[in-house]
């Protein structure tokens, strides 16, 4: 019972932060909303029992990512001035993609309401069974995917580097 | 349930208590190792040997006039050091202070929740209190706190990086991240040593990050008078500013909680089984060696304070990335290799 009106106030949250991360018109606000909305994310994961995801989303989204979108966004100084003119012609064609991305993803998730999840392991989120099934059954994968951050650093090295002459 | 209740307040407000108690009488103790130091006295008016100075100074801080800049983010302004205070105050809930309790024949843990990513919450509470900087820095609109905020979070992620690595290492070796598993597991007897044995090299990178990450010296670049007026805070007055310095010092607490319970074996003392006490007296007297450890922790941070002078941002940063890191991801390997060795030779 109590864990249903969690459920319904992070879902509320989570929404309303979304929400006011558009509708916000100072950027900086946008930015606390967004890392409000990715604490309440992590509220719904500890309520899947998936504590160690909630962890590391907080520590990667809202302690690494997120901190560095405030970074640039605090030196960029944008205020309404330097606010560059948008016309009417490219409003209204934003608005048209955005409904029609709204309509596709609405007609995708339309069905998803008969779909019924297969109930696993509820403890598959706990630190130890995550870990394992990560290092026995996904092994592939999980080092693949390691490489894509080598790449990514890499570039990001690249790209930050003094250019030597 | 009721009961659960009761015994989970009453220690969260014990704990809270006691962390401001220490925070505040750490202030005192840094002016007394100060003056130490330099041949003075230190504060020695109010009350016997200067005693009551921390709530003189809290009655002062709250009685100064209020101060909101008018062209500053109001909201965002008081925002900055509430989070500051409450990142300060949050990672206290999972160390684990002390073994369970016996009365009535009913075990009380002195640790408030024994999650089991009690690491990984530290340090997700730890990368929060960067905003706290960052909000309070930006919201001033003044140039020289932008500047000072971008100073200390750029600092405190810097050395955020390697002080996770220097954990890795730590969490390779015990096999786990809960924070009491941790502790029980360095319990003496048979040879078995505090981490800080096994880990010598993790441990310094990661009491060097904890200089860093509390702003302390020689790593305070973030609060520089002659670059930039004050700091982050520049703007602050009141209890706003003493807030911020008020999150420093619990920093301070809970950062040699956390080196103590991690590498020097949290509450547990020596021969602690071997001198046939009663369970509930050990308990207390591994409070009293956790604090004796942390009261150590706390001095070696005055101890370097007023004896090393501060680095340049430039060496600073270059310590951070181009040492310490590729320093812990080292000791990641040294540690796997032994772990593995280990494991086949069963040494």
């Amino acid at each position: 019972m109590m864990i249903k009106y969690i459920f319904y106030f992070l879902a509320f949250v989570s929404v309303f932060s979304a929400l006011m991360v558009v509708v916000s018109k100072n950027p900086v606000h946008c930015v606390l909303y967004l890392i409000m909305c990715f604490f309440s994310i992590a509220g719904h994961y500890i309520l899947l029992n998936a504590q160690f995801l909630a962890a590391v989303h907080v520590i990667v989204y809202a302690g690494a990512i997120m901190v560095l979108f405030l970074f640039v966004i605090m030196l960029l100084n944008l205020n309404t001035q330097s606010e560059p003119h948008k016309s009417t012609w490219l409003k209204f064609a934003a608005a048209i993609t955005s409904g029609l991305l709204l309509v596709i993803l609405v007609g995708t998730l339309k069905g998803s309401e008969t779909m019924v999840m297969p109930l696993g392991n509820p403890n598959a989120g706990l630190i130890k069974n995550l870990g394992i099934t990560l290092f026995k059954d996904f092994l592939l994968p999980f080092e693949v995917s390691s490489i894509l951050f080598l790449v990514a650093m890499v570039g990001a090295v690249m790209l930050g580097k003094k250019e030597i002459k | 349930m009721i009961s659960f209740l009761i015994y989970k307040t009453i220690l969260v407000i014990v704990i809270f208590a006691v962390s401001l108690v220490v925070a505040m009488y750490s202030t005192y103790g840094e002016r007394k190792i100060a003056a130490f130091m330099q041949d003075r006295i230190g504060p020695n008016r109010a009350g016997p040997f200067g005693i009551l100075q921390p709530l003189a100074d809290g009655v002062k801080m709250f009685m100064k006039e209020e101060i909101i800049p008018d062209v500053s983010n109001k909201a965002l302004f008081i925002l900055g050091p509430c989070i500051a205070m409450l990142t300060a105050c949050m990672t206290g809930v999972v160390i684990p202070w002390g073994a369970a309790i016996t009365i009535g024949g009913e075990k009380y843990s002195l640790q408030i929740t024994d999650i089991n990513i009690g690491v990984l919450y530290m340090f997700g509470v730890l990368s929060i209190g960067v905003y706290g900087v960052m909000i309070g820095g930006w919201a001033s609109n003044n140039k020289f706190s932008l500047l000072g905020a971008i100073r200390a979070s750029s600092q405190m992620i810097s050395y955020e990086v390697a002080m996770g690595l220097s954990i890795i290492a730590l969490v390779m070796m015990t096999g786990t991240i809960s924070l009491k598993e941790i502790t029980e597991q360095q319990a003496g007897g048979n040879w078995n040593m505090w981490n800080v044995v096994y880990q010598p090299v993790g441990f310094l990178i990661f009491l060097i990050c904890a200089f860093a990450e509390t702003n302390r010296t020689p790593f305070d670049l973030p609060e520089c008078e002659t670059e930039l007026v004050g700091g982050y805070h520049t703007e602050y007055s009141s209890m706003k500013l003493g807030f911020y310095l008020f999150a420093e010092y619990i920093n301070m607490f809970i950062s040699s909680a956390v080196i103590a319970t991690l590498y020097f074996g949290g509450y547990n003392f020596p021969f602690m089984h071997d001198l046939g006490l009663s369970e509930n007296l050990i308990t207390i007297l591994g409070v009293v060696a956790l604090f004796a450890k942390i009261f150590f922790f706390i001095f070696l941070y005055m101890w370097v304070r007023w004896t090393v002078p501060r680095f340049r941002y430039d060496q600073l940063m270059n310590l951070g990335w181009k040492i310490l890191i590729p320093l812990s991801i080292g000791n990641i390997m040294l540690t796997g290799l032994i772990t593995l060795l280990r494991q086949k030779y069963y040494f």
